[in-house]
């Protein structure tokens, strides 16, 4: 099977193995056109077609909500998920309740399909340390080092297995997580595992400013699945029927220990957060090329083909989702009182002495000294 | 024969893995081959191999991996081979394991511990000799612990494991097998946060803990100086009291360590008698340890290591200081 081959001047006779050898293909049900093949439509009842229509809309408006409250200062540093509705709730529909969710921050409507409220997920951008209390109890957290969190969900799925539990634990993340070293030793140890651990990559094209290509000489992320033994998909992820049936099939890998390296082809339209100016690093050319593949418009092209849209009042729907949006803002402005004492009370199970002090220390300067609350900005929450 | 260090720790695991069956054991090279100091030896055979595992080289994934463990309920207890080794899982103590509960709450945790040898001595290549404890301990929500003793090792090894909260086994290994007592079968704790005194004096108060108790204990045997010699076991959270009630009653005190000096946990204990006790004190406080730099390789290792003339000279100095 050897063959002579050439890199540059460089004549090869040794059997070299190329990542050319290994094509990797982009799983897709609807096209950018939204086109389809109808044999490929995964078999869901009219009822959950409508429902992934209806998150979509919910990660939209969340996300477009949440920058307008941030450049009204009543919202802390927020990264816009813009773009990458069909890749979060597609992968969200997937899971089930016991399923566990540990994810970078960009994957609000897959946690609320988990059970947890938009009122915490508000709470966690402001800021406001009791969210994540509340996103645990739903099996969900959110790791912002990024990449290190991935070792952590091997350990979940390990734990999964030890006790015979029937779940699967996922990671979301991003490209760039791809780059650490944790995600190496985290992915291949669940292979070693044979672990119940989806890793989804939301491959959106940029690390802050740092392009795909830069972030590594690979030509995907889901052929290195390969190098670790376990399965690996590349999907558009801007297509959320393949990204719901490609996650339903991981799903199954998984619970039968086979751990997925699961890419999702997307696009990040706006800013890595609010504190980044993505025209610095990208002409818009490129971001208008992938508004043109909108998730949203492609999926609406495709209830319009199956006779599904006169179903659909979006008016109406997206008067819902708002009207569910100023009443978490609204819950989420309700949230408190505060203490100091909880910042100190959740660190060990039992208070140790000189934290204890430390704590008393703290109640009585804000206590005694006068001028201290000035040094304390009391904003508005968040 | 009376028991090592080494046979404390396996008594432990294996007391532990028999009463609970969430305990987990795992890391590179415990299972088959029950570890390279064979402190795991026999639990594979005895408790399977789905609770006895050998890991791939992956310091971050063992830790990491412990965490997650941890948060499903298991009870994770990580081998790490040489804490030369631990700085890459670093980030896994600090991201994850020691603020889990605090992160959520309460609602998750980390009940877990890492194991690990630490130390000079062994004539060892680098990275296998390291004192890091002053840097681990700063880390807020991580327990440190570290024993001197065989009976000490596997009651602190058996509350580590049945903590609720992270806890950091620095093993001292230069004394694994140098030092036997007497270890009961029974079913006991050391507590955490507890310091022993393991010798009462008037005169001036010592402090060390791990390997550097033996060449301290030394050092005071052949002086004539009536020192109180306080073992610390746990480096956070840390026994100030002990400490405390001590200088109160010698007003001068040495602390002996072997990592190295600047921002060594020995400046946190002098700090704190500043802060409590500062006006009993009749001398100025000396520490005796390593030095600014890595621990020299086998060939000069033993001009890095505090070893006892230099302790008693110390103490010798401390406790005749007219102030």
């Amino acid at each position: 099977m050897t063959e002579n081959t050439t890199q540059g001047t460089v004549e090869l006779d040794a059997p070299w193995i190329t990542q050319n050898d290994l094509p990797v293909t982009k799983y897709q049900i609807i096209d950018e056109n939204g086109g389809y093949d109808a044999e490929a439509v995964p078999d869901l009842d009219t009822q959950e077609f409508l429902d992934l229509y209806r998150w979509m809309l919910v990660e939209k408006r969340y996300a477009e909500r949440m920058i307008n409250l941030q450049r009204r200062g009543e919202m802390g540093t927020v990264g816009s998920s813009r773009g990458h509705e069909a890749s979060i709730v597609g992968s969200g529909y997937a899971l089930a309740d016991d399923d566990y969710l540990l994810a970078m921050g960009r994957e609000t409507s897959a946690m609320l399909m988990k059970g947890v409220s938009l009122r915490d997920i508000l709470l966690f951008w402001r800021g406001i340390e009791d969210a994540q209390k509340y996103l645990a109890q739903q099996n969900c957290m959110i790791g912002i080092s990024v990449g290190g969190y991935l070792p952590v969900v091997t350990g979940i799925g390990w734990g999964m297995n030890i006790t015979d539990t029937d779940s699967v634990v996922t990671a979301h993340f991003g490209d760039g997580a791809t780059s650490t070293g944790a995600f190496h030793e985290a992915v291949n140890f669940a292979g070693v595992l044979n672990a119940p651990a989806i890793f989804y990559c939301q491959n959106n094209q940029w690390a802050i400013s740092t392009p795909f290509e830069k972030q590594t000489n690979a030509d995907s992320i889901a052929q290195r699945a390969v190098g670790y033994g376990v399965h690996g998909i590349r999907v558009d992820g801007n297509d959320v029927l393949a990204v719901y049936h490609a996650m339903s099939e991981a799903r199954e890998l998984a619970r039968q220990g086979n751990p997925v390296l699961f890419e999702a082809l997307t696009y990040r339209t706006e800013g890595h957060s609010t504190s980044d100016d993505p025209t610095k690093y990208r002409g818009s050319e490129e971001v208008d090329q992938w508004k043109d593949r909108d998730p949203i418009e492609r999926y609406e092209s495709f209830l319009e083909s199956e006779g599904l849209w006169e179903e659909v009042d979006k008016q109406a729907m997206v008067d819902e989702v708002d009207a569910e949006f100023d009443a978490a803002i609204e819950a989420a402005d309700d949230y408190g009182p505060r203490d100091v004492e909880e910042l100190f009370a959740y660190l060990y199970e039992e208070m140790p002495p000189e934290l204890e002090s430390q704590l008393h220390e703290l109640e009585r300067s804000l206590r005694e000294l006068d001028d201290l609350e000035e040094y304390i900005v009391r904003r508005p929450k968040g | 024969m009376p028991e090592t260090i080494i046979d404390a720790i396996n008594m432990a695991l294996s007391e532990e893995m028999e009463q609970d069956d969430r305990v987990v054991v795992f890391g590179e090279d415990v299972a088959e081959t029950g570890g390279v100091f064979r402190a795991t030896e026999g639990l594979k055979d005895r408790f399977g191999s789905t609770r006895v595992v050998d890991t791939p080289l992956s310091e971050i994934a063992i830790v990491g991996g412990a965490v997650g463990l941890a948060v499903f309920g298991l009870r994770p207890v990580a081998e790490i081979q040489f804490s030369g080794f631990l700085p890459p899982a670093f980030d896994q103590l600090v991201t994850h394991a020691s603020r889990m509960r605090w992160r959520t709450r309460g609602e998750w945790s980390a009940p877990m511990v890492v194991r690990t040898p630490y130390g000079a001595g062994i004539r060892a290549l680098e990275h296998h000799s390291e004192s890091l404890e002053g840097a681990y301990a700063h880390v807020p929500g991580l327990k440190v612990v570290i024993p001197s003793t065989p009976y000490d090792t596997k009651g602190l090894l058996k509350a580590s494991i049945r903590d609720p909260d992270p806890v950091l086994f620095m093993e001292p290994k230069h004394v694994y097998r140098s030092i036997r007592e007497d270890v009961p079968e029974d079913d006991y704790e050391v507590p955490i946060g507890d310091a022993a005194v393991r010798r009462e004096g008037e005169d001036v108060t010592v402090i060390s803990w791990g390997a550097m108790m033996q060449q301290t204990l030394e050092a005071v045997s052949k002086l004539h100086v009536d020192a109180e010699v306080i073992d610390l076991r746990t480096i956070s959270p840390m026994d100030r009291e002990t400490i405390v009630e001590s200088v109160k009653k010698t007003g001068r005190c040495v602390v002996v360590h072997e990592a190295p000096k600047s921002g060594g946990w020995g400046s946190e204990i002098i700090a704190t008698i500043n802060d409590e006790v500062l006006m009993y004190l009749e001398a100025p406080i000396e520490r005796v340890t390593g030095f600014d730099i890595p621990v020299p390789l086998l060939s000069m290792e033993d001009y890095y290591i505090p070893h006892p003339p230099r302790i008693a000279e110390a103490i010798e100095r401390v406790a005749s200081d007219g102030g």
